[in-house]
């Protein structure tokens, strides 16, 4: 198992070096100049030459990127013009808020999407099974910006149950259920896409497996329906469910980017956002490169637990 | 709205056979409301011009945030005093544009990418596909964001990166298809016929390509709208003046606490639109998707649904284990009935191991499967008859006592021992399993019956192989384990389903001498499935043949083989080979069983018997006595001589 892990550690570093390309060359291509960007009004001759040389924009595309990617291994992403301090801290101090919040996302729709989806596929074309067929089909249509403004309205400003925005509160707070308090709403909202596509894929998987030989064995054994369906289907279901839980990391990850834009979490999606405006372009390098970053361990993790699930692929 | 329902009713009026496709989606009420939002929202928008609507982008700073339903402006105004209503319809036309742009150029460069890597394979392949996964490897709203960052905030901007970001959808699920398709015979006709490459591939593939690109857009589109109107949402989509339904949501969040309705109202049509796409693209797919079609995915219940219409009262066989009497088991698909069991009546005593003997579809696997409730359900159901286990009626019994049955009192060992047991759980865990259902015990005495069970089979190193997964045991081994299982609680009954079908042949002997043994060691009956009168020379006591779903013959062993009565019966123990007759005829037999949703009257083996004479096609045939034990359901039964053409 430990030499399958280091395998698929190994498998996954050409992914990290094209990842890296990839974000290079969107940075390399942008048109126009950034040292002008970054300057502004001071852009005079001299100063445009010194950031040029400062950024080392002045020397061949191919030998940039060794530059870069050798400052990038050692913990170096640049300087951040708009806010004054390097990348690599803004980011990953961002990046912890932006993993508090889809980290609990993502339990949170893998929770409730296997859930609503084996009740769904166990009372096939019942009432429970319709009903949740329905709620699959609005989570996945609604927009999600939009929802989050809806709960605001309702649980913040209606009902005043939950706080519209932030992550602590700003006088007392900064304890653990003053963050649970901050997090249900944003949380809540980011989970409902992937909850509907879990939901969907698991009753999917739930019926196919449930016409497999081996549960007419498991019935023929006398065991009970409970069984049947909870330790043998299930556990066959999740299998093939596990790597759609990683695909929807990287969704809950992205969608990050309006949650916390509209509940103003201070993770790496509102500070992309802010960076975009502002064309602080190495700091929306920094950003796009550590959430792909760990997208690509999210995907790891998968494979790894559906490896220990299935025996058949070690 | 009009327009939909004259198509819904031109669909029911159309064929009274077949549903096509258009009817099938309509008759699917979530897709058919979705349509209808649809059409009704791409009508509003393409309309726009001609609406009596104020100009979207006239500000009356004295109206500003008037309340939906004001008078001149029924949706009220924003910040500046536009009209919502008017604004949202406009709003609605670029959303829907950009989205629908969007899908084409993801289609258009996904598809081609697809096509050429399926179709050249090999180093394109690769390179291809490697890229593909690189922009996958992305969280997909990131890449987006990164590109607009690079081309900087505009609608656009916006639209190149949603469908950047969805290209690599179209190109793998092309690439799979075309991957098959390259392979198809058409496709080598065309190429010896001189065609191009791209001839071929835009020419042959391409067009059996297209349901797929169109099923694949049905999917994304509602998402690209999504997502475009989400970028618009955080200000890097569409900039003022132009708007388009996420910018509006946008700008209406800056006044969400004052003045709700300018932030809802948007959002509930983007809601709207993405909603009714959906309900259609999902529509379309189950109608173009024929797994689902056919209601493959129905899942099947933990009993066979019992509806009987007759239940016979007398037991004959007093002293058997099992009696079945006129069984009947249908399967209900469609409006069809496929009668598979027509009335079958069978008798086991203690020890005793009959054969049932027929063709695939003859009906012999869904009558053992019938006894324990097995047939799936839908489409199968019980719907006459009765089996008396120990003079215990199991049709009548309840759900709770027919689980304890199974595996105790009668077990099963099925057919192919690949399939048959759970692939994620070891050997161990699933014959503890089989043991602990039945018997209050500890787990570590389990452990040890399970060891001592494997030992019976003749498995070495039992307590090793209890560790291992199915996958790792050869299929003679697996079938071991089976047999084994169905050991585990002394059954008095065994229902083996052609349980040496799937193996080889030295390993399908050493099986049958193993069940064999095992049989007269433990004293349980088999009622033992097979389609091979060879493996019934070996194990079975009496045998019973069927054909569409009824005994055409019934005797013992001996009598059968040595004197078969029945046309079919003689055919099937000439499809034997008999070691050291090369030269002997091997006849397949000609022709296909019926179907058993329309049996012809009279004798069904008729269209088939060498010896069809008229009156074999009308009315009952009854089962006759030849002799104490043998019985054929035949006007002409065979003599003794060869009577073979």
């Amino acid at each position: 198992m430990a030499a399958y892990i280091a395998k698929r550690l190994l498998a996954a570093i050409p992914v990290l070096f094209g990842l890296s390309i990839i974000v290079f060359l969107i940075m390399a291509m942008i048109p126009g100049d950034p040292a002008t960007a970054i300057l502004g009004s001071y852009a005079t001759p001299e100063n445009v030459a010194r950031i040029n040389a400062d950024l080392g924009l002045d020397k061949p595309l191919p030998q940039q990127y060794l530059i870069w990617l050798g400052n990038l291994l050692q913990g170096d992403l640049g300087r951040s013009y708009a806010l004054n301090r390097p990348v690599l801290d803004e980011v990953l101090e961002r990046f912890s808020a932006t993993l508090i919040l889809a980290g609990t996302a993502l339990v949170l729709c893998s929770i409730l999407g296997l859930l609503a989806g084996v009740v769904s596929a166990v009372r096939q074309y019942g009432l429970a099974d319709k009903v949740i067929t329905v709620l699959v089909l609005i989570g996945i249509s609604i927009p999600s910006f939009w929802l989050g403004l809806l709960l605001i309205l309702a649980f913040a400003v209606k009902i005043r149950l939950f706080p519209a925005s932030g992550m602590y509160a700003i006088y007392g707070g900064g304890d653990l259920p003053d963050l649970l308090h901050h997090l249900f709403l944003p949380a809540l909202t980011l989970a409902v896409v992937a909850t509907g596509v879990i939901a969907r894929l698991t009753r999917t998987a739930m019926l196919e497996v449930l016409r497999q030989d081996y549960i007419r064995t498991a019935r023929a054994k006398g065991l009970s329906e409970r069984r049947v369906i909870y330790r043998h289907a299930f556990k066959a279901a999740l299998v093939s469910v596990i790597p759609v839980i990683g695909i929807q990391a990287g969704f809950v990850l992205g969608g990050a980017v309006y949650i916390e834009t509209v509940f103003q979490w201070p993770g790496i999606g509102s500070m992309l956002v802010n960076a975009i405006s502002t064309r602080d372009l190495l700091l929306v390098q920094g950003g796009v490169l550590v959430v792909a970053a760990a997208y690509v361990l999210f995907n790891l993790a998968a494979d790894v637990v559906q490896t220990l699930l299935d025996p058949r692929l070690r | 709205m009009s327009e939909a329902v004259s198509t819904a009713a031109k669909g029911r009026a159309r064929g009274a056979g077949r549903p096509g496709p258009i009817r099938l989606l309509l008759n699917n009420t979530l897709a058919a409301s979705g349509l209808v939002l649809l059409v009704l929202i791409i009508a509003a928008a393409l309309l726009a011009p001609l609406l009596p609507l104020p100009d979207p982008d006239a500000t009356a700073p004295a109206d500003r945030l008037l309340r939906p339903l004001t008078e001149g402006h029924l949706l009220g105004t924003d910040a500046l005093g536009r009209d919502i209503l008017s604004r949202l319809v406009w709003g609605t036309r670029v959303s829907l544009a950009v989205g629908i742009s969007a899908t084409l150029i993801a289609a258009f460069f996904g598809s081609l990418i697809g096509l050429v890597a399926g179709y050249a394979g090999g180093r394109v392949d690769a390179f291809l596909m490697r890229g593909i996964d690189m922009v996958m490897a992305f969280p997909y709203i990131l890449l987006a964001l990164a590109i607009v960052a690079a081309l900087g905030p505009g609608l656009l901007n916006a639209l190149y990166a949603i469908a950047v970001v969805n290209i690599p959808f179209f190109a793998r699920n092309i690439r799979g298809i075309t991957i098959g398709l390259s392979r198809r015979e058409f496709v080598d006709a065309a190429r010896l016929s001189g065609k191009s490459n791209a001839g071929i591939l835009f020419g042959e593939i391409l067009p059996n390509v297209l349901p797929v690109i169109i099923i694949t857009m049905s999917t994304t589109i509602g998402w690209m709208i999504l997502e475009t109107a989400g970028l618009s949402f955080l200000g890097l989509g569409a900039q003022p003046p132009q708007a388009d339904l996420g910018s509006m949501l946008g700008e209406g969040r800056k006044i969400l606490f004052t003045a709700p309705h300018v932030s809802i109202i948007p959002g509930l049509m983007i809601f709207a639109l993405v909603m009714s796409i959906n309900l259609l693209g999902d529509g379309v797919r189950d109608v173009l998707d024929p797994r689902l079609k056919s209601g493959a995915l129905t899942r099947p219940v933990a009993r066979t649904a019992v509806e009987r219409r007759t239940v016979p009262e007398t037991r004959t066989h007093g002293d058997s284990v099992l009696e079945v009497a006129d069984l009947n088991t249908e399967f209900h698909i469609g409006g069809d009935v496929y009668r598979a069991v027509g009335g079958i009546d069978l008798h086991l005593k203690q020890g005793e191991c009959l054969g049932i003997v027929g063709e695939s579809g003859s009906g012999k696997s869904v009558t053992a499967m019938s006894l324990m409730g097995l047939v799936p359900t839908p489409p199968g159901r019980i719907t006459g008859g009765a089996a008396w286990l120990d003079g215990e009626d199991l049709f009548a019994v309840s759900d709770e006592r027919i689980r304890a049955l199974r595996g105790a009192d009668v077990s099963h060992v099925f057919q192919d021992p690949l399939s048959t047991l759970h692939p994620l759980f070891t050997i161990g865990d699933q014959l503890t399993e089989a043991i602990m259902a039945h018997r209050p015990i500890r787990r570590s005495e389990a452990d040890a019956r399970a060891e001592e069970l494997l030992r019976l089979v003749r498995i070495t190193n039992p307590a090793e192989r209890l560790k291992v997964y199915p996958h790792e045991l050869s299929g003679g081994m697996r079938q071991r384990v089976c047999i084994a299982m169905a050991l585990a609680n002394d059954a008095k009954i065994i229902i083996a389903d052609e349980p040496t079908t799937a193996l080889d042949v030295t390993v399908q002997a050493q099986i049958l001498s193993l069940m064999d043994t095992l049989r007269r060691e433990s004293n349980a009956a088999i009622l033992f499935i097979t389609h091979d009168f060879g493996v019934v020379s070996a194990v079975c006591d009496r045998v019973a043949v069927m054909y569409a779903g009824r005994i055409v013959e019934t005797g013992t062993t001996e009598e059968v083989l040595n004197a078969p009565a029945h046309p079919y019966t003689r055919k099937l123990i000439d499809c034997v080979p008999v070691l050291g007759e090369p030269g002997r005829r091997l006849d397949a037999i000609e022709g296909r069983p019926p179907v058993v949703n329309d049996l012809p009257p009279g004798c069904a083996f008729a269209a088939r018997c060498p010896r069809v004479k008229p009156d074999c096609r009308r009315g009952h045939i009854a089962l006759s006595s030849l002799g104490d034990t043998q019985a054929v359901r035949c006007l002409y039964p065979l003599t003794g001589e060869t009577a073979d053409d």
